[in-house]
């Protein structure tokens, strides 16, 4: 198949960039999107032009490092998948293909497509540790946890951190992903002993960070790859008014 | 006019303003961004409770044959003192509403300085996009509807007939009512401004729900439902009350 790519060019964080048309042909419509990437850079460089800089790693989509905003989506037109794992047949021949970097505040563009998510570290950072008993290996059973709790919390620690929820967001904001690290943490009886401190530190980072706020569009929970629930920002807010109020 | 207004304003009044934008200046805009989401929330659902209150009032103008109860209503209204007061813990709600509402969306703006090429919708919930800018046609809506009844009501503005209702003399509310909505002009700058309302009120009552943390996998789906279902009532009672006014009085 042949494609119309529009991509932005940026050469650094403070350069100016603009959108560079490349056309490209003869692409697989088996093959994944970073796979048409690595064609499109091999070309490139073939023809002495700079390649295109783009976040990946594990191309399993468990690592959370591909991003891309791929004709206006989070991770392209599929739903509930990350960039490496959508494939070239989810589009048509002759299709004009627009990929721009994630856009946000707290996110900087270091090169072309990539940008840089250490916003979300420092953010972890804040929640700081988790107590536990040191000594041997813990009974199996030694802490009892409801099933449905385990589920969530494990549903919850399923967010790979890409930073799609604050891309897709139209206010740049990180509920979602804040959210669903407080929440993994808040589901189960090891994370309550600092669950008050941790909901707190984490917002608190989070808006000094310069997130925005959350307005309740559901974009994220749309967008997001391994579909996190905008039921972790209510267990946020409630977590978080719990800690200030009691 | 303002000159006025403030003239009229008692003592302890002045010192529920005062002290309301020492506590509004110095703590609202220092909180956090869930803290204003829930101060948000809070105050949404405390103006959408006096949404319900002001439309089974007004609703009397059009079911009562005449429009005695209307006034009397309106007269309590005016004059009872528990009401005198809590006025002004409702205007309190509404400047809380505006000032959080305007200081997140100009953070919301400025955490995406620049913005997508392209961008394909994925909202869940549509007018979610468009609360700001309901908000404002709703308050611009505000400012002609106190212009229009509010102030005359309190003597600072225009002017309003007396009727005596069982020796009680007291202000013609709904004779000011009848005469704004014999012009077309203002039934269909009404009928215009609250569908904005009722758009505001579609995403807001869910909205608030799920910003005070009050989600569920059984009840969310019925607090969208029930939220949407809200709005379109109260959107479609409060039309109801311009339209049979210019078609019947």
């Amino acid at each position: 198949m042949d494609l119309k790519l529009k991509i932005w060019r940026q050469s650094g964080p403070d350069a100016k960039g603009e959108f560079r048309e490349y056309p490209i042909q003869n692409i697989s419509k088996d093959s994944s999107f970073l796979e048409m990437m690595d064609v499109l850079n091999e070309q490139l460089v073939s023809k002495g032009e700079e390649p295109v800089a783009f976040d990946h790693d594990c191309r399993e989509g468990i690592c959370g490092m591909c991003s891309l905003f791929i004709n206006g989506r989070p991770h392209g037109p599929d739903d509930a998948i990350t960039t490496c794992q959508l494939h070239m047949r989810k589009f048509h021949d002759g299709e004009t293909v627009t990929i721009e970097p994630w856009r946000a505040k707290p996110f900087p563009i270091i090169k072309d497509l990539m940008v840089d998510r250490s916003a979300f570290d420092e953010i972890i950072q804040a929640g700081g540790f988790v107590s536990v008993s040191t000594g041997g290996v813990p009974d199996a059973n030694a802490i009892p946890i409801k099933k449905a709790n385990a589920d969530l919390a494990m549903d919850a620690a399923a967010c790979i951190g890409c930073g799609a929820c604050v891309a897709a967001c139209k206010n740049a904001s990180a509920m979602l992903f804040v959210s669903a690290k407080v929440s993994q943490f808040a589901l189960l009886p090891q994370g309550r002993v600092e669950a008050k401190e941790r909901v707190e530190r984490m917002v608190a980072k989070m808006d000094d960070i310069g997130f925005g706020n959350c307005t309740n569009t559901y974009a994220c929970e749309a967008e997001c790859p391994k579909e996190i629930s905008v039921a972790n920002i209510a267990r946020m807010n409630r977590e978080f008014f719990a800690a200030k109020v009691c | 006019m303002f000159q006025t207004f403030v003239g009229n304003i008692k003592d302890w009044e002045l010192t529920i303003i005062l002290s309301s934008k020492y506590l509004i200046m110095s703590n609202l805009l220092s909180l956090s961004s869930v803290a204003k989401k829930i101060w948000m929330s809070l105050m949404g659902l405390f103006l959408f409770t006096f949404l319900l209150v002001h439309l089974s009032l007004n609703l009397t103008m059009i079911t009562s044959p005449d429009s005695d109860l209307f006034n009397e209503a309106a007269h309590f209204m005016g004059t009872n003192p528990f009401i005198q007061v809590f006025q002004w813990v409702l205007f309190a709600g509404f400047i809380v509403h505006i000032i959080l509402g305007l200081t997140l969306q100009f953070q919301n703006w400025m955490a995406r300085p620049s913005a997508y090429k392209v961008k394909a919708s994925s909202e869940q919930s549509f007018f979610s996009k468009y609360m700001i800018h309901t908000a404002v046609v709703i308050f611009v809506f505000l400012i002609i509807h106190f212009l229009n009844f509010f102030l005359v009501a309190k003597g600072l503005v225009g002017e309003i007939g007396e009727v005596n209702i069982d020796g009680v003399v007291m202000e013609d509310m709904a004779g000011l009512v009848f005469d704004l909505f014999a012009n077309p002009a203002y039934v269909a700058f009404y009928i215009i401004a609250l569908l904005f309302l009722g758009f505001h009120l579609d995403h807001g009552i869910q909205s608030a729900f799920q910003s005070l943390g009050l989600n569920h996998p059984k009840y969310t789906p019925c607090i969208k439902n029930a939220g949407r279902l809200l709005a379109i009532v109260i959107t479609l009672g409060y039309i109801l009350i311009p339209l049979v006014i210019y078609f019947t009085k």
